[in-house]
């Protein structure tokens, strides 16, 4: 069902404001974390929720930052996942513009936990106005006392910068994420060594996303118990999800995991656009594979989605109806992932190209039967041999699409043109 | 000299707050792009030297992201998302249409010197589809009579 948790003050206009962000009990739970928690108290209770990560691979958080060496003589450092690149995605984004201060105090929250005195978000450099929402609600912070030097009188210290991207998807990946950081092009690295031990700047850093470390201050507030208790055992709390595509109300919606993405599609969305019928659907963002009309009970948890052959991935579920021509969504995407390859591994830079080259000869109508086999043939020397996840995530359409409508790649190739003609808004 | 003292200054300003000079040099590009509308070779000089990083360094990053233009573009360079969202909702056609009104082709500027289109990847803006970015100013939820009045009140502007 719909739980509003993160968006209980969504619709407020004033919640952007510091004091009206307070007047609501915002920042007590920071104060409360200055005053009466250690650190490893905190991760302890972050633990207890079992929350794991919204940005795409759904990692435990508190585990994640339990692996940060407490001992290390390095300075440690957080930063906070706002790049939100993949397609379908847009959730993030509502967070950092509607109640940013959430935002703020969650990185607050987290950055005491792991011991570090500076906190990064890392926005998408597209992300203008969202950018300006954070700075705006972080100078609000420093003036306040709740950034900056002896925080709150506790002697923590605490700089929170905001650090806008250029534009490329591999930047959300964490690796990339910090080169991109330290002023590098944004490559990824090789892992290990794993950012919780040699991140920014070579020093301890924890990665999470906007709406993991959302999270964090309202599992202070509540106890990691409430949160536990939302949800369903394994894949507990609420998640954003993005609905877009053809249904008849898009839009950002908090559901608590495991309802059912029907209701998602139907009851808050209203269903497909125009009458039509439902054809496909992507439930996790672009990098997830492709559900059918009869899974559309699937229950939204980590867990479910997986057994139904997909992933929860980061949120953004994508809806297709009955007038969609697959292999134009094949190729839409793996231009996508060929336009963003960072190029340091072969595999992934050529693949990617192959791959849609491959694509543009099919929807040209100069496609061979064999080519079929030969987009198979590409994923397989892509899938498993690349550095990072980018090279796995391109392969998954163009695979999901082949198996699932496969005749309407044979009838390209026969016909020279589509099965099923895109019928969608026109502006001409 | 291109960059004006002000640029100069928020460029110097970024990059006191970081523990590493080295990381305000995305942050540094973003104000050159917004002052000159593009970036090109010897911008990476004046940037280099207002943040005090070599100018390999700002070049090598300048080429990597494909956000920040790297020839002259319209006064109001036009990103029209085409990916799977957008497509979904006529972003095909969106682009077609721009293109027609404004009687340029993809990446060309008009004759007034005013638009430039281009398509790029998902922007983010998913849910409000179909989108467009006309600088830093996010446009959603596309349909032909808000596009010609986009058009107009930026023709307007000037
Ligand atoms: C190609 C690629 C793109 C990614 N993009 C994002 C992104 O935009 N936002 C995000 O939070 N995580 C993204 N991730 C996942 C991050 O690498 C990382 O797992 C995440 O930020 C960790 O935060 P979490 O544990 O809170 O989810 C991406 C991963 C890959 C491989
Ligand atoms: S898989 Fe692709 S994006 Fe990832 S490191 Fe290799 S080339 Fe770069
Ligand atoms: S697909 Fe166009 S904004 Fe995401």
């Amino acid at each position: 069902m719909e739980k509003k948790v993160l968006f209980a003050n969504i619709d407020d206009p004033k919640q952007p404001e510091i004091d009206t962000y307070i007047s609501k009990g915002g920042y007590k739970s920071l104060e409360k974390v200055l005053k009466e928690m250690k650190p490893e108290d905190v991760i302890e209770e972050v633990k207890k929720s079992g929350i794991r990560g919204r940005g795409g691979a759904g990692f435990p958080a508190g585990m994640k930052w339990s692996f940060v060496p407490k001992d290390s003589p390095k300075p440690k450092y957080l930063v906070c996942n706002g790049d939100e690149s993949e397609p379908g995605t847009c959730k993030d984004r509502v967070l950092m513009e509607h109640d940013p201060h959430l935002v703020v105090e969650g990185m607050a929250i987290s950055a005491y936990a792991i011991g570090a005195g500076h906190a990064f978000i890392y926005i998408r450099g597209e992300f203008d106005y969202p950018a300006s929402q954070m700075r705006k609600a972080i100078d609000q912070a420093y003036e306040k006392g709740y950034l900056g030097k002896n925080i709150l009188g506790t002697g923590y210290n605490l700089e929170m910068i905001v650090h806008t991207g250029g534009g490329a998807y591999i930047c959300g990946e964490e690796t990339a994420l910090l080169n991109s950081l330290e002023g590098k092009p944004g490559q990824t690295r090789i892992r290990p060594p794993f950012p919780a031990v040699e991140g920014l700047y070579a020093s301890p850093t924890v990665v999470n996303n906007v709406e993991t470390l959302s999270n964090v201050s309202l599992i202070i507030k509540n106890g990691g118990q409430w949160f536990s208790k939302i949800g369903t055992e394994k894949s507990t709390g609420t998640r954003i999800f993005c609905l877009s595509g053809h249904v008849k109300n898009p839009g950002n919606y908090e559901l608590e995991l495991g309802t059912p993405l029907s209701y998602l599609i139907n009851d808050l969305g209203g269903g497909v656009i125009d009458g039509k019928k439902l054809k496909a659907i992507i439930p996790g963002g672009s990098s997830t594979p492709i559900l059918k009309p009869e899974q559309i009970d699937t229950p939204l948890d980590f867990e479910s989605v997986a057994q139904a052959g997909s992933m929860l991935g980061s949120g953004g579920v994508i809806v297709m109806h009955e007038d969609t021509d697959m292999v134009w969504v094949a190729r839409t995407l793996a231009h996508f992932y060929m336009h963003e390859s960072c190029g340091e591994c072969t595999p992934c830079r050529q693949g990617t190209k192959w791959i849609y080259d491959t694509l543009t000869r099919i929807t040209a109508g100069e496609g061979k039967m064999d080519d079929i086999d030969l987009l198979l043939d590409l994923c397989d020397n892509i899938d498993g041999k690349t550095i990072c996840p980018l090279g796995d995530a391109a392969v998954i359409p163009i695979r999901s699409t082949i198996e699932l409508f496969r005749p309407e790649y044979e009838h390209y190739i026969k016909n020279g043109k589509p099965l099923v003609e895109n019928k969608f808004m026109s502006f001409v | 000299m291109a960059l004006s003292t002000e640029s100069i200054d928020a460029m110097k300003k970024a990059a006191a707050r970081y523990p590493q000079k080295r990381s305000a040099i995305l942050p540094a590009l973003t104000i050159a792009y917004r002052q000159i509308g593009y970036l090109y070779d010897d911008l990476y000089i004046e940037v280099a030297d207002a943040i005090g990083v070599s100018p390999n360094e700002v070049a090598s990053a300048a080429t990597f992201y494909t956000m920040f233009p790297k020839q002259k573009v319209g006064k109001y360079l036009i990103q029209v998302c085409m990916n799977i969202s957008c497509g979904l909702m006529g972003a095909e056609s969106l682009k077609e249409y721009l293109l027609k009104v404004l009687n340029i082709k993809e990446g060309e500027i008009t004759e007034d010197g005013l638009f430039t289109v281009v398509s790029v990847e998902c922007l983010g803006s998913c849910t409000t589809a179909p989108m467009m970015q006309v600088n830093q100013t996010f446009y959603e939820n596309l349909n032909r009579e808000k596009v010609d009045k986009i058009l107009n009140d930026l023709r307007e502007k000037g």
